[in-house]
Formats: C-alpha cells, sequence, structure tokens
C-alpha cells in the first residue's frame, strides 16, 4: 500500500462511566479506499464514528486527518478540516427544503460556497445521488430512501476528505438496497476516501477494500476483506464460539 | 424575481412613509396614545423573533434589555448626548445579551427560559438595592423636550431598521446556519457551523434592538424606577405577541401586535384587573389553536386559494 | 446557629415544592410553570380555614392535597396530553409546554386576583416563640419544617419502595421501555403530575402559616423550584433537597447580612454558578 494515510486512528479510547465503549483502538485509512468497520451490535462501530467526526470526546487516544490532530477538535472544527457524516437514524432538516438540507453541507463545512455556486453545486449533487424530485419541495414528501440520498448529498456538499456512512444502507429494501450499493461504488469509483459502518454483507463484500472488525470495544482482526471474513476469531464473534 | 423585490420594496417604504405621517393628524392625542405603543411593541416583537424565532428558544430577557436602555437613558442625560445614550444603551443590552447567551444558549432550552425569567427581576432587585444603599434615591427624573411624535417616529426608524437587518440576515450565510440550527443542533455542528456563536450573535442583536427602544421610551416615563423599567409583563407581552402573530416570517409579529395592543388597551380601560386573565387566555389560544401563528393561518388559507383556482 | 437553622427552616420548604416540580417534569416531561400559582392557591387555602373557622390551617391539608390532586389531573388529561400527542420531539413538547403552562399560570392568577384581589394576605398563627440550641425561632416556622420533611420522607418511601414508585421511577427512565413492559406510562404520567401540583399546593398551605403572600407572588416560588431543581439535577430526590437547604441557607444569609430585596439575586448566583461549572447538577453525572 503506497497510498497517503488520509486518516489515523490511534489507540483511541472512550469509557462511559464504568463501560469501556471503544478500547485502545487503531487503523489506517488511505487515499481512495472504503474501508468497513463492522462486528456484532454493541461492538462500539457508532461511538468509533461518534469519535471520529467529534459528536464525543475520546477519553484517550489520537485520531488525524491528514496532518491535523482532530481528537481535540469540536465537532464543526472537524468538519471544517474534512469530515463529514451521515447518521445511523437518517436526519433531514424539516423545515428546510430539499435544496436546501443539501446545500447545509457546502456553506460552513470543509469546502464553502454561496450563491448561484453554491445552488449550482447543490442541483448537482441531487441529480448525482439520483433524487429526481423537485428540489424547492420539503423533505417530508420524499421516500425513505431518498431522504438517506439528500442525507448523503448534504455530507458530500462540503467535498470531504473522508466521508463517514453510519448504516447507510440500513432499513432499505431489496431493491433500493441494490441502487445504494452502486451509487456507493460509485462514489468509490470517483475516488471518495470512504469509512463505513454496515451490517449488511453483500454490502461489505462488494464495497470495502479492507475491514476492521470490532468486537466488545476491541479491534480483534483487519485486513482484505475476504481474508476478515473467513477469520476465525470474526465469525467466532458473530457467531459464538462453536464448542464442540 | 429581481423585479418583485423591488415592489415589494416600494411598497414597504411606501406603508413606512405614510405611518410616519400618523402624528400629523391634528388633535391626535388618543391616536397617538395607541400609536407608541403598537410601534414599541413591533420594533420589540419583531426583533425577538430574529433570534427566538428560527431557534425556539423563548426569551424572557426582554424587559431586561429593555431596563437597561431606559436607566442607560436616566441616568446619562446630564452627561453624554442622547444619540451617544442610545449608542450606549445598545451596546449595555448586547453586552448583556452576550453574558446570558454564553452562560445558557450551550445549554438546552429549559434553562434559557428559567435563566431570562428570572433576569429582569434579578436585576431589578441589584438596582434598587443599589439605589437605596448607594444613591439614597428610588428613581431618577428624566426631563426631555423629546415630542410623543418624535418617540414614534424613532420607533418607526427602529422598526424600519429590524426589518431591514430580518431581511439582510435572512439572506446571508448567519441567517442560513440559524436556520440549520433550529431544525437540528446536532447536523448544525457536524455542518461546520458554530451553533453558540450564531446563537449569541442573534441574541446580541435582540437584546441590543430592547435596549435601545427601552432608552426611545424613557423620556416618556418622566419618572424612571426599577418597578417600572423592568417589568416583567413586558417580556410576556412581546413573546405573546410574536406568537400570535407567527415567528416564521419576518412580518409574522406585526400580525399579532397590532390587534393584540389594541385588545390589550381596550381591557386595561375597562377592566382593569382582568389583564392577567387575558394574557393567560392568550397564551392558552396561540398553543392550542394557532401554534403557527396568523401568519400561518393566512399563508394556509392563500395556499388553498391558489389550489383552487390552479386545481 | 441562628442563620443556620433559619435557612434549614425555609430550604424544608423549599424541598417539598421543588420535588413537586422535579417529579412533574422529571417523569410528565411537563416542565410546570404553573407550579407556584398551585402553591399560591393552597396559601389561600391555609388563610381561608385559618380566619373563616379560627382553626389550624393545617386543616386545610385534608382538602388542598385531594382538591389539588384532582384538579392537576385534570389538567394534565385535558390540556398538557394533547401536547404529548401532537409533539413530534421532545424540543417541540419542551416549548409548548412552558407556553401552555406559562398560559394556565396567568389564568390562574387572573382568577385569584378576581376571587380575592390584590392586597397582600397574612394571619398570625402559632406566632410564639420556640427555643432551640440557645435561640428563639417561631414555632409556625419550625412546625412548617417538621410537616415538610414527613412529606417529603413519605414521597421518599412512595417512590422507593412501592410498586407505584417502582412503575414512576421506570418512567422517568425511559418512557418507551417502561410501556414496553406492560406500565401504562399515560396514566403513571398523570398520576406524577397531579402528585406534583399536589405536593406544590401543600407546600402554600405550609409556606402561608408564615409567610405574607398576594394572588401573583406564584411565579418567584416557581423560579426558585427550577433553580432547585436544575442545581439538584433533574428527577434527582437527594439533590433536590441538598440544592433546597443550600438555597434556603444561602437567601437567610444574603437577607441577614445584606439586604432581604436582594433574595432572588442569592438564588441566582447558585444558578449561575451551577449553570457555569455543573449543568448536570451537584450529584449528577457528566451527560453521554
Amino acid at each position: 500500500m503506497n497510498k497517503p494515510t488520509v486518516l489515523e486512528v490511534r489507540n483511541l479510547t472512550r469509557r462511559f462511566g464504568g463501560l469501556v465503549a471503544v478500547n485502545n483502538i487503531s487503523f489506517d485509512v488511505h487515499e481512495h479506499e472504503v474501508v468497513g468497520l463492522i462486528g456484532p451490535n454493541g461492538s462500539g462501530k457508532t461511538t468509533t464514528m461518534n469519535l471520529i467526526s467529534g459528536a464525543l470526546p475520546p477519553s484517550s487516544g489520537e485520531i488525524w486527518l491528514g496532518d491535523t490532530c482532530i481528537s481535540r477538535l469540536p465537532a464543526r472544527r472537524i468538519a471544517r478540516s474534512g469530515v463529514a457524516r451521515t447518521f445511523q437514524l437518517v436526519r433531514m432538516l424539516p423545515s428546510l427544503s430539499i435544496l436546501e438540507n443539501v446545500k447545509a453541507g457546502a456553506v460552513f463545512g470543509h469546502q464553502q460556497l454561496w450563491g448561484s455556486e453554491l445552488d449550482h453545486h447543490a442541483r448537482r449533487l441531487l441529480e448525482r445521488v439520483g433524487v429526481m424530485h423537485d428540489p424547492d419541495a420539503p423533505t417530508s414528501s420524499l421516500t425513505y430512501i431518498d431522504q438517506k440520498r439528500v442525507e448523503l448529498a448534504r455530507a458530500l456538499a462540503s467535498n470531504p476528505r473522508v466521508l463517514l456512512l453510519d448504516e447507510w444502507l440500513a432499513g432499505l429494501n431489496p431493491t433500493e438496497l441494490q441502487q445504494g450499493i452502486e451509487l456507493i461504488a460509485d462514489l468509490r469509483d470517483e475516488g471518495r476516501t470512504i469509512l463505513l459502518v454496515e451490517h449488511v454483507m453483500d454490502a461489505i463484500r462488494s464495497l470495502c477494500d479492507r475491514c476492521v472488525v470490532m468486537s466488545s470495544g476491541s479491534k480483534i482482526s483487519e485486513g482484505g476483506t475476504e481474508d476478515v471474513l473467513s477469520d476465525a476469531a470474526v465469525i467466532e464473534a458473530y457467531l459464538g464460539k462453536d464448542d464442540e | 424575481m429581481k423585479q418583485q423585490e423591488l415592489i415589494r420594496l416600494v411598497l414597504v417604504a411606501l406603508v413606512f412613509g405614510l405611518l410616519a405621517l400618523l402624528p400629523l393628524i391634528p388633535a391626535n392625542d388618543r391616536l397617538m396614545a395607541l400609536a407608541v405603543p403598537i410601534a414599541m411593541y413591533a420594533v420589540l416583537a419583531t426583533s425577538w423573533s430574529l433570534f427566538s424565532g428560527p431557534t425556539h428558544y423563548i426569551s424572557l430577557a426582554t424587559a431586561a434589555f429593555y431596563g437597561v436602555g431606559a436607566y442607560t437613558l436616566a441616568n446619562g442625560l446630564e452627561v453624554f448626548s442622547y444619540p451617544l445614550l442610545l449608542l450606549m444603551a445598545a451596546l449595555l443590552g448586547g453586552g448583556l445579551a452576550a453574558l446570558v447567551g454564553m452562560t445558557t444558549l450551550r445549554l438546552s432550552g429549559v434553562y434559557f427560559v428559567i435563566f431570562t425569567l428570572g433576569l429582569a427581576e434579578l436585576i431589578r432587585q441589584l438596582v434598587t438595592w443599589y439605589q437605596n444603599n448607594f444613591t439614597g434615591s428610588r428613581g431618577s427624573y428624566v426631563f426631555t423636550d423629546i415630542t410623543e411624535a418624535q418617540i414614534y417616529w424613532q420607533l418607526l426608524g427602529l422598526l424600519a431598521l429590524v426589518f431591514l437587518l430580518g431581511w439582510l440576515i435572512n439572506r446571508s450565510r448567519l441567517g442560513f446556519a440559524i436556520r440549520i440550527i433550529g431544525n437540528d443542533e446536532l447536523v448544525a455542528r457536524h455542518s461546520g457551523i458554530n451553533t453558540a456563536r450564531t446563537k449569541v450573535l442573534l441574541f446580541i442583536l435582540s437584546g441590543a434592538f430592547a435596549a435601545v427602544v427601552g432608552a426611545v421610551m424613557a423620556p416618556r416615563f418622566v419618572y424612571v424606577e426599577p418597578s417600572m423599567a423592568f417589568s416583567p409583563q413586558l417580556s410576556f407581552m412581546v413573546v405573546v405577541m410574536a406568537l400570535l402573530g407567527g415567528v416564521h416570517r419576518l412580518w409574522g409579529p406585526l400580525l399579532g401586535v397590532v390587534p393584540f395592543a389594541i385588545v390589550w388597551e381596550l381591557i386595561a380601560a375597562n377592566f382593569p384587573g382582568q389583564t392577567v386573565l387575558f394574557m393567560g387566555l392568550a397564551f392558552l389560544v396561540v398553543v392550542y389553536f394557532i401554534p403557527q401563528g396568523v401568519a400561518g393561518v393566512l399563508e394556509q388559507q392563500l395556499h388553498k386559494i391558489r389550489q383552487r383556482r390552479g386545481g | 446557629m441562628v442563620i443556620l437553622l433559619t435557612g434549614l427552616f425555609l430550604g424544608g420548604i423549599y424541598a417539598l415544592i421543588a420535588m413537586g416540580l422535579s417529579l412533574q417534569y422529571g417523569v410528565a416531561r411537563i416542565m410546570n410553570l404553573a407550579s407556584g400559582e398551585m402553591l399560591v392557591a393552597g396559601a389561600f387555602a391555609g388563610f381561608w380555614v385559618y380566619t373563616a373557622f379560627s382553626v389550624s390551617p393545617y386543616v386545610a391539608l385534608f382538602f388542598v392535597v385531594p382538591l389539588a390532586f384532582a384538579f392537576n389531573w385534570l389538567i394534565y388529561n385535558w390540556l398538557l396530553l394533547p401536547l404529548v400527542r401532537r409533539a413530534k420531539n421532545r424540543g417541540q413538547l419542551e416549548v409548548d409546554s412552558i407556553l401552555a403552562t406559562f398560559g394556565m399560570s396567568f389564568v390562574l392568577v387572573g382568577v385569584m386576583l378576581m376571587a380575592f384581589g390584590g392586597s397582600y394576605f397574612s394571619y398570625s398563627w402559632l406566632a410564639r416563640p420556640i427555643e432551640l440550641l440557645g435561640s428563639n425561632y417561631s414555632q409556625n416556622r419550625v412546625l412548617a419544617f417538621a410537616v415538610a420533611a414527613v412529606i417529603c420522607g413519605g414521597l421518599y418511601l412512595l417512590i422507593n419502595r412501592t410498586r407505584l414508585g417502582l412503575s414512576i421511577r421506570a418512567v422517568a427512565v425511559d418512557p418507551r421501555a417502561a410501556g414496553l413492559v406492560a406500565i401504562d406510562v399515560k396514566k403513571v404520567a398523570a398520576l406524577t403530575f397531579a402528585l406534583g401540583g399536589a405536593v406544590a399546593a401543600a407546600g402554600g398551605t405550609l409556606l402561608s402559616t408564615f409567610l405574607t403572600f398576594d394572588a401573583s407572588i406564584g411565579v418567584v416560588f416557581t423560579i426558585k423550584a427550577l433553580v432547585i431543581v436544575i442545581m439538584g439535577g433533574v428527577g434527582d430526590i437527594r439533590g433536590a433537597i441538598v440544592a433546597a437547604l443550600a438555597l434556603g441557607l444561602a437567601e437567610t444569609l444574603v437577607a441577614t447580612l445584606l439586604d432581604p430585596g436582594l433574595t432572588l439575586a442569592a438564588a441566582y448566583l447558585l444558578f449561575i454558578l451551577i449553570l457555569l461549572f455543573r449543568p448536570q447538577g451537584l450529584f449528577g453525572r457528566s451527560a453521554l
């Protein structure tokens, strides 16, 4: 791997009272790479995403974006340095129009546009993620997958260096899932750097170059997707131990 | 689109021009006695909704800012020139808002409401205590040659200024940021918005306006003393008027201010004991029957009419 | 020492009032800004019983508590439940309930003004001194404190030792999960709201035995109760009691040493300190 490292997580730990949700995790994400952060429920994946995006401060450890240490920065500064995210449960801005929802990502973040440039940019992105709806309509008129698309467009709008997708494919029906996977594959092909938390195995196999596997807050495996998924420890974490 | 905006601008200017002629009507004492409070509440309610409209933070601090403004004028009149005093009132009101905002606006809405609820009373107690112990007099006289008509014109000017600022803010990044914050603060932060600074900035603006209104109104009192200048009732009046009118549009609060102020004056004149009851009922009506305000109801009706015509 | 005990006596009553509010906010999720008016209504009842029948104002408790309970139960079911139902999120419910209870508070003040007028009320009952630890205190204050302590204790037992208390605590922690384990959340919320109102009214009756009041004084007590609830941490009874005693003490200190007109300022000083340094309350763990 000679690609430069974009995101570097070093000995990241987060405690909630006595509970260690994320325990001494380290991994890298290289440029133009799609990395899957996987593991059973409650293994600390979403907490890790929250730590990277600055929704939570880490208890210890460091996160580097290029040569900036972002682990002590507030969420808005992290967003400005180039980390964009979607949320596990889709979060629309209900009193804003569809177009404004996308614009929201491109005004204050890593890329800051305004005026007609912003307008064109947001419309292009809506097209890019495949929302055919009237851009001036309220978001309540959108279907679930289209809301997810709008949220993705909002995250892309800042032209982030790293895109964090937190179970972006969850809750979609089989047709929508296929479309969703294709969309993310497209983003990968255009050279985006993506870290995604996902449960859908098909998506992980077809999208991720590498995977980091977490279980009970710790990293138990890391490597190429196929290798990781056939790793005994990973299978055990997902399915439990096979006592003869 | 551009032409439409120009027409609207001309219309608004025309309305303001007409309103400015009001004091020229002869024998207008009773008219002015109604017009001045209406103009005052119009400025207060509109500037209140610049902040509280998009964020849904219910501010009850208006009376505190207003009182600070009135006191600035009453105590500085012998030393400073009038325009300078207005500027000082704006700075002090804005400064107070900054302090309150930085303390409470990073927390949830309840804390903010509670804090602002008692703020006017807190300052009133402090001022009273200070006056009792250090100055020996309970209030101060305000003697100026400012007429009722001049007060009215100043308020009208302030209203124009609020509208202009509100219009500019709505078109700016600041206005966009505050709307995103009002929708979802978490998304706002993850989009790179400095949520605390944005909220404090708009709160300062509304605080500064309320303080200037207090200063402008002070000559009307003649005698400024704490329980009048910091009357908590003022804050509630502003809240209920703004919500009654509708805070999602810049012109919304006006639709609440005019009818409410007129009914209020009627009740105060005929049933002086029942104003509190009326205020309570008004709050309940707003919450239960017209949560979007008169502006919201109007827009809905217009929408229906248009649909009927279109379809 | 005098300040300490006087402050303690006052703080005991504050604890009672704050507990009522804390129950309403912590369980029914309604920030009840009309709480002070319930208190004033309780105070009027005490006044009326004493002046009209010349019996102990504590007799009033026998009808104040059930009446306030029923009244608040009706308020919750008729006025507040529709708001809970229409709210899309917690923030909207917060704003709606703040505005609605402000409205109720004004309506109640208006009704009481109509009924009793705007003058100040007080009566003299048990205003004899009692000697405690070498100083004199008036008997009505000591008794009010004792009764407040008994009611607080009863509430504590109710919440921590009974089946109903268990469901109240469950709803406070997570209304949805409570619903899943077959707790009737609506009923528990309504009962708790009613209970909170009854506690506030009882506090008012106690207060009336030694404090001058008028129809519009309620908001002062609402503010104090709110400050206590936030200082103590929402839903934290132990915290509320400590905060109430601290507030009673601070007010008495300021009133004796500085100026009686500055008691609210004292409450606010505490409030600001808490907001700046421990926004999660005295004993609260930092939020996740």
